[in-house]
């Protein structure tokens, strides 16, 4: 009776170990940033490099977001949504090149 | 000073129109046509620039202009149709485009860098007016909720262009 409920024990603690181990080999993760009103909506946090951004374009018009640094672009119709890749850490600024005042920062962790 | 003069007109008016407007009562219908008459202008500008420039700056920009301006008109179509209001032309209408006739007429009559600035420059000091007239007169003037609502997409987007078409001015320098 005792047996059981100790192997699942075992078998939790190790399964709990492997998930706060996770971390260390998280997986790729896919964010959402949404441009509407000629904005772009709240930037999502724990970016780290390798993790994909899929910008969402619900605005009437057409955007662009595209990184100061040049380390991505993508350039969307109006309910178009398109994916860039995070290949660099540190703060990165980005803005669309047809409505210079809409601006954003993402904050990415190696 | 030459570039501001062509809306000086339009401006002074639209200014009057704002002193008077709780007075006059400026009606949705005249807004709607103020504000579907300001982006075809817009539009038109850009088809001329499209024509005559060569400069991919100042091409980019003006099929920025036209793409941008007509899904806004298109929308104002589609909610005074709903609405069941017919734009009604008035004297601020007229003198916007009366500026704008004038305008056209003396960028045709330009070539090359020359019609690429007057033409940047004219969209700064363009979009300045509008603004103006936006913030002065339509917005507050405007009764239904979603004419006011859809004005102030317009005056965000007319910012955005004013800010990138300051940028193109300087750019051309």
């Amino acid at each position: 009776m005792a047996r059981y409920p100790t192997a699942f024990a075992a078998s939790a603690a190790l399964l709990l170990s492997l998930a706060l181990a996770s971390p260390a080999i998280a997986a790729p993760k896919v964010h959402v940033v949404v441009m509407d009103k000629l904005k772009f909506g709240p930037v999502p946090a724990g970016l780290h490099v390798g993790d994909t951004i899929r910008w969402v374009n619900k605005d009437l018009f057409r955007h662009t977001a595209t990184a100061r640094d040049g380390s991505f672009n993508v350039d969307l119709q109006p309910g178009a949504s398109g994916t860039t890749k995070l290949t660099k850490a540190g703060m990165i600024a980005f803005f669309c090149r047809y409505h210079p005042g809409m601006t954003g920062k993402l904050a990415v962790a190696k | 000073m030459i570039k501001a003069f062509a809306w000086a007109g339009a401006a002074a008016l639209l200014a009057a129109g704002a002193v008077t407007s709780q007075a006059a009562d400026i009606n949705d219908a005249q807004i709607a046509h103020i504000a579907y008459t300001a982006g075809n202008i817009d539009i038109a500008a850009a088809k001329q620039a499209l024509a005559k420039s060569k400069n991919p700056k100042v091409r980019e920009f003006a099929q920025e202009m036209v793409r941008d301006h007509e899904a806004v008109n298109q929308k104002a179509l589609a909610l005074v149709k709903k609405l069941g209001v017919t734009p009604e032309d008035n004297a601020t209408s007229k003198s916007l485009s009366d500026a704008a006739a004038a305008e056209h007429k003396k960028l045709a009559a330009m070539s090359g860098a020359a019609f690429d600035k007057a033409y940047a420059a004219n969209e700064v000091a363009y979009h300045k007016t509008v603004n103006g007239a936006l913030d002065s007169t339509l917005i507050p003037g405007a009764h239904n909720a979603e004419l006011k609502s859809l004005l102030q997409t317009g005056r965000t987007l007319f910012g955005e262009h004013q800010m990138h078409a300051e940028h193109l001015a300087s750019a051309l320098k």
